[in-house]
């Protein structure tokens, strides 16, 4: 053993010694507890339940549960809605930033501001924005005289959700926006010029040249936002807290309900277990895509 | 492109204007907040509203530091010096760390290798939420909640992945030649490593130790379970103290915020050019 250690195989391991260290103990070491008590009926408030052995009850009981599915739809929906559309928006922004001769450093700039917002920020901003007495929406369409009396934008469960996505799709078309930016500048000339001389229209050249090119980046960007989508839980704690009756209840807040203020820990671990795949799921089917397109092009160049 | 793209002038203007309606709705949110911690409590709240500020005030301001009789103050200070502490060592940490693990992935041909990169990427996309119920578990026993070490640990493991995936492709972008020929001059690998490598490297590692920052500095999921009293409570977990009250302090709030805000805009204005660079690169050609 200590052999192994002096030779130069060891060194990349050695090198990673400490990451995968750290990793085991906050990462791997606290899922494996997270599974145990999933598997048990552990409450806060009773340490000693941390032993009482259930077997799959607590998955029964998530699973037969009608807010969880709820829950659930909800968030595969609030996932699927907003990076589609931070998908589409993004690309835009990014086909007309381009289009602009002068000033585009000030432009991506400018397009980098919600990146550097904290999530709980965001949240704030628009519970704010959206607040009925002196939020800047109602004040805003009150002075224009579009509306009489204010809207309670995060009171009603249609709104509320509106509001949510508006604020998602704030904070995170920028990493579109900015990653197909970059892809828009890299994209080589000639292929377009010559489909030009070709007499393909625009419609096709984008089609057929510029869309397959931004592929990768459109892939990484997916990727990127699938690793932190549960970010979205910070901007929904301070907006709504899931409210109004649950009706923007996300499996992250209805996990931390369950865990911490009813302080069942088995349900909520288990609950923990279903997001967590959710959100590898995500990653991985971006990521698989990414790899493919990546392949791709190193065939063709 | 737009050389050669022949635009009518009234689709010129279309694309200026679609540029400018954009923009306006990226910056006014933002700006709104950073104006209302401006401004007088009295005007926040006034029906009609008043567009235009009559008077700017840094009342807020001091009356979140606590620095006003009227106003009971929060420990704002010490929340930021928390944030400050937890950020910056488990960046400082991350960044050592990661850049081991980096430089081995890059340099190296090993057993395992694509299965423990996949490993370090698939520990990151755990929720954060979800990390907190077991972690709070643990924690508890340990006597690690509410503590700054507790909050460095978490945020370290957080931000190595991510540091293996950035040095991993800036190490790649540096021919391996160049540390070969240093090598072959006598330095040892070492040397070479810190000689030739490292100074290539900074720009791309500076970047992303800039990055682990943001990410512990925002970061709010784990810290609002983990953390309590002002030992350790960090920035955006102390925003929510706020909210605790019936009726929402706006003024006070949005203070706090232009506090949070002010350090990311800074940084990310410094990394702007290699954040683009750094995420491009580091996953088209990986």
């Amino acid at each position: 053993m200590t052999r192994f250690f002096r030779s130069p195989q060891a060194t990349p391991y050695l090198l990673l010694l400490p990451a995968i260290a750290v990793i085991l103990a906050v990462v791997l070491v606290p899922l494996l507890v997270s599974l145990w008590t999933s598997f048990t009926g552990y409450n806060l408030t009773k340490p000693a339940t941390l032993f009482q052995w259930v077997g799959l009850r607590n998955y029964q009981r998530v699973l037969a549960s009608s807010d969880f599915w709820w829950a659930f739809g909800r968030t595969v929906l609030f996932i699927t809605i907003a990076l589609n559309l931070e998908l589409l928006l993004g690309l835009g922004l990014a086909l007309l930033v381009n289009k602009i001769t002068w000033g585009q450093r000030t432009l991506r700039t400018i397009m980098m501001f919600p990146m550097m917002f904290s999530p709980i920020l965001v949240g704030f901003q628009f519970k704010y924005l959206f607040n009925d007495a002196v939020g800047l929406v109602n004040n805003a369409l009150f002075d224009l005289g579009l509306i009489r009396e204010p809207i309670a934008w995060l009171v009603d469960p249609i709104l509320a959700n509106f509001a949510i996505i508006f604020a998602e799709v704030w904070m995170s078309t920028s990493v579109f926006a900015i990653l197909l930016l970059a892809g828009l500048m890299a994209l080589p000339k000639e292929p377009l010029e010559a489909a030009r001389v070709d007499g393909c229209n625009p419609w096709q050249v984008f089609r057929h040249i510029t869309l397959p090119f931004l592929m990768p980046f459109i892939y990484i960007a997916m990727t990127i936002r699938s690793l932190d989508v549960a970010r979205a839980y910070d901007m929904v704690r301070i907006m709504t807290n899931g409210g109004p009756a649950g009706r923007t209840e996300l499996l992250w807040t209805l996990m931390t309900r369950t865990g911490y203020q009813n302080s069942q820990m088995g349900m909520a671990n288990a609950m923990g277990y279903v997001s967590i795949i959710l959100s590898i799921a995500f990653t991985v089917f971006y990521y698989r895509k990414l790899t493919q397109a990546r392949t791709f092009m190193g065939g063709a160049q | 492109m737009s050389a050669m793209t022949i635009e009518k002038p009234w689709q010129r203007w279309l694309i200026r204007l679609g540029v400018f309606v954009s923009m306006t709705i990226l910056v006014v949110p933002g700006a709104w907040v950073v104006l209302t911690a401006f401004r007088q409590n009295i005007e926040i709240l006034a029906k009609p509203a008043v567009w235009i500020p009559q008077e700017l005030t840094l009342k807020n301001f001091q009356g979140i530091f606590g620095l006003l009789d009227t106003q009971q103050g929060l420990p704002v200070a010490q929340y930021f010096v928390n944030s400050l502490v937890i950020s910056v060592t488990s960046t400082v940490v991350a960044i050592a760390v990661g850049m081991m693990g980096g430089y081995a992935f890059a340099r190296y041909r090993f057993k395992g290798k694509g299965a423990l990169f996949l490993g370090f990427m698939l520990s990151r996309t755990v929720p954060g939420v979800a990390l907190s119920l077991p972690l709070f578990i643990l924690w508890a026993r340990l006597g690690l909640i509410d503590t700054s070490w507790g909050m460095i640990l978490v945020y370290m493991s957080i931000n190595i992945p991510f540091t293996i995936w950035l040095t991993d492709g800036f190490f790649r972008q540096i021919p391996i030649d160049l540390s070969e020929a240093a090598q072959i001059d006598g330095c040892t690998r070492w040397q070479a490593f810190w000689k030739v490598e490292f100074p290539l490297a900074r720009a791309g590692l500076a970047s992303a130790a800039i990055f682990a920052f943001l990410t512990s500095w925002n970061e709010y999921a784990l810290a609002s379970q983990l953390t309590r009293t002002t030992a350790s409570k960090t920035m955006p977990v102390g925003l929510m103290d706020f909210t605790a009250q019936f009726t929402v302090d706006w003024a006070g709030m949005s203070a706090m915020a232009v506090l949070i805000i002010i350090p990311a805009l800074v940084l990310t204005f410094i990394v702007q050019k290699h954040l683009i660079a750094g995420l491009t690169f580091g996953g088209v050609k990986g």
